[in-house]
């Protein structure tokens, strides 16, 4: 029997709903995710899954014949398969159908339900899911109709909305920053002033935006020759790193010196030599070590570590909002997605509610023609013209009305009334 | 019918305008693109209104004031689409295309009376100088634009309060550089009208420092501030804000000294 209600479920945990040492204990290892797929798909009650296994989350997507009894057979599953008692966890799990399933996955793609908002890592983690389900045969139409559409919705998203528009990261703010500033990065050149750990972070940040030129200076000349090395740049000593200043478009800062040390006029006399050529300067030092007067002075651009930190708290902010804008394109798509869905529901009832009907036709035909043996088989072969275009006649329109209804919000109240009027299930 | 291309074209420049605000605003690629046809349908009016107009005096649009402020829209948006072409800066659009149709609606309450001006050599020295001049004028309102948005981008990069215009406005060095290159073909260009004009002014056997003060001095700040800005941008270094804002006051000089020019 098919069944007529939406029977999509979801069952998983995640970094909302779950501490880390539970996570880790529930997820799958590529390498056994595979059996796993295969596993659940041998049971009666599942027709398709996808197992969706990231650091963050653990999900598995199904269709099902019954709702609840595909929840509870996924938990168990869940549960068995890591060895661990079912009810110590319940608590964490969370579980979706139908059009909450939908919406659910929708968020997920497009980052709407990542730790940073908008990340792009989850789409490809939800494409690689999608892609060893599908390899072994584990999804059917359903569940490829609906991840190839969450694959739409969340490029429509990232396209739409500023969602992921805006770095998150001190380094991602940085280099916005620096190409603000400077739009083309790869003409220009950065200085490290200071060896600290985030100075080469962002540093590296820069050389992967196409910066080439790096000077590394430190007082340990030791540090600043081996992280010139990784950095493949070019160490200088801690005096001579002054009278280069003028050299570097960027200089990023991190000692610590328990004073500033670069003071307004050595800026304002670098100025000077490169011509009035603007120069970012990024002080991730505390105590700090620039200047803040120096942010006075006319093409030059000083972030300290708290100015970063509240671009990238505006921007966390920013990315909030347009999270309300995806939100409303999600709607869209889960409505938009539940009409095809439903129509799927449609079309066999509607293919056995006409068999029924011809079924009863050619019975009752039948019945009546044998009491008039005396007609010819031509007029017998009217007779069943006749009826066949009654039927089809009084089915038309409730065949056209369902498929139009189904497509509605209560759609599946119609199917079941057919159903229970031209008594299919039984 | 030159009425009708006229109108057709100051109506496209609204619509483009209001195009453009929006793509600012609200970052819809489909309105940018359609103040983009906009902004293409409205020059093509213009070139016919233009054409119709040469047909009948038999020269270029450059005697009357009407012509004068027509031409300079015209070559304006000519600018501007060749600045389009080169940077991609799409919000540029926001900036000069409200320009140009102020330009164009000060022109629809100016006589549109032809002034015809028989073939001479005063009236090649008239040519070039109108022409010349406006060509400037036309690269300096570029220049007026970028700066604006150099202003804008820079004032948030230094305070640090990075709006919804910091994300869609291109980095200042882009911002800077177009500056720099309208400037660099605009000055040459606003001097050589304004050297053709002197020899105009003679041809119309006026002495040469037959100095009409009020018509003339604005025109010599105007030069003195571009050349400020183009002389500052090759020997000093000038650059930056206040190249922008020396590109910005020069325009504001510009419209003063045309104000006063027509009185």
């Amino acid at each position: 029997m098919i069944s007529t209600e939406p029977n999509l479920v979801l069952v998983g945990v995640n970094h909302k709903s779950t501490p880390v040492e539970i996570r880790e204990k529930l997820a799958f290892n590529q390498v056994k995710l595979e059996a796993s797929l295969e596993h659940l798909v041998s049971c009666p009650e599942i027709a398709e899954n996808i197992i969706l296994s990231t650091c963050n989350r653990v999900e598995i997507y199904a269709r099902v014949d019954n709702t609840d009894q595909g929840i509870q057979l996924l938990k168990d599953f869940i549960c068995d398969y890591h060895s661990l008692a079912r009810g110590s966890l319940d608590q964490y799990f969370y579980s979706y159908c139908d059009n909450q399933a939908i919406e659910h996955l929708f968020r997920v793609s497009a980052s709407l339900d990542s730790m940073i908002l908008g990340e792009a890592q989850i789409l490809g983690q939800v494409k690689d899911a999608y892609s060893t389900a599908r390899a072994i045969s584990s999804t059917g139409l359903v569940l490829n109709q609906l991840f190839e559409k969450a694959f739409n919705v969340a490029k429509k998203v990232r396209e739409e909305t500023g969602i992921s528009e805006r770095g998150v990261s001190i380094s991602s703010a940085a280099v916005e920053l620096a190409k603000k500033i400077f739009e083309d990065l790869e003409n220009h050149s950065v200085m490290l002033v200071g060896t600290g750990e985030m100075a080469e972070l962002a540093a590296k940040h820069l050389i992967s935006y196409g910066i080439k030129t790096v000077y590394v200076a430190s007082r340990t000349y030791e540090r600043a020759i081996s992280l010139a090395q990784t950095l493949n740049g070019c160490a200088l000593d801690f005096v001579a790193f002054k009278e280069e200043l003028h050299r570097a478009d960027i200089v990023i800062t991190s000692t610590a010196a328990p004073t500033f040390i670069i003071h307004k006029e050595m800026i304002e006399q670098a100025i000077h030599k490169r011509k009035n050529k603007p120069m970012f300067l990024i002080d991730i030092a505390v105590p700090r070590d620039i200047a803040p007067e120096v942010n006075d002075l006319e093409n030059v651009y000083l972030y300290d570590i708290d100015d970063l930190q509240n671009v990238v708290n505006a921007n966390m902010e920013e990315r909030q909002k347009e999270a309300e804008n995806a939100m409303e394109i999600i709607k869209e798509e889960v409505t938009k997605f539940n009409n095809w869905f439903s129509t799927l529901d449609a079309v066999p009832t509607i293919v056995e509610m006409r068999n029924r009907a011809e079924d009863m036709r050619k019975i009752e035909v039948d019945k009546t023609l044998k009491n008039l043996s005396h007609l010819s088989e031509s007029d017998q072969n009217a007779i069943h013209q006749l009826t066949q275009s009654m039927i089809n006649k009084i089915l038309h329109k409730p065949t056209i009305n369902l498929k139009k209804k189904t497509q509605s919000k209560d759609g599946h109240v119609y199917l079941k009334a057919i159903r229970h009027l031209f008594h299919l299930d039984d | 019918m030159d009425k009708i291309s006229f109108n057709l074209s100051l109506f496209s420049y609204l619509v483009a305008s209001v195009g453009y605000f929006i793509y600012l605003a609200y970052r819809r690629p489909l309105v940018s693109t359609c103040a983009g046809w906009a902004v293409a349908f409205g020059l093509f009016c213009q070139t016919v209104t233009i054409g119709i107009r040469s047909s009948q005096t038999g020269h270029g649009p450059y005697t009357t004031s009407f012509e004068v402020a027509l031409f300079l829209a015209w070559l304006m948006v000519v600018v501007y689409f060749l600045t389009e072409w080169k940077y991609k800066i799409k919000d540029l659009g926001a900036f000069v295309i409200p320009l140009v149709f102020i330009v164009l609606l000060f022109s629809a309450f100016l006589s549109k009376e032809t002034v015809l001006v028989p073939e001479s050599e005063v009236r090649f020295w008239l040519t070039m100088h109108r022409t010349l001049s406006i060509m400037g004028y036309a690269a300096f309102s570029i220049a007026f634009a970028a700066g604006i948005m150099y202003l804008i981008q820079e004032h948030q990069v230094k305070t640090k309060k990075l709006g919804i215009m910091y994300f869609r406005m291109p980095s200042l060095e882009v911002l800077d550089d177009l500056n720099f290159k309208v400037i660099m073909i605009g000055f040459p260009l606003f001097t050589l009208g304004f050297m053709t004009g002197s020899i105009w002014n003679i041809q119309m056997e006026q002495p040469f420092f037959s100095w009409d003060l009020m018509r003339t001095l604005p025109l010599v700040i105007v030069w003195l501030i571009y050349g400020l800005v183009f002389f500052g941008r090759m020997i000093t270094g000038l650059r930056g804000k206040k190249a922008a804002q020396g590109a910005i006051l020069g325009f504001i000089t510009v419209v003063g000294a045309y104000f006063l020019h027509i009185i």
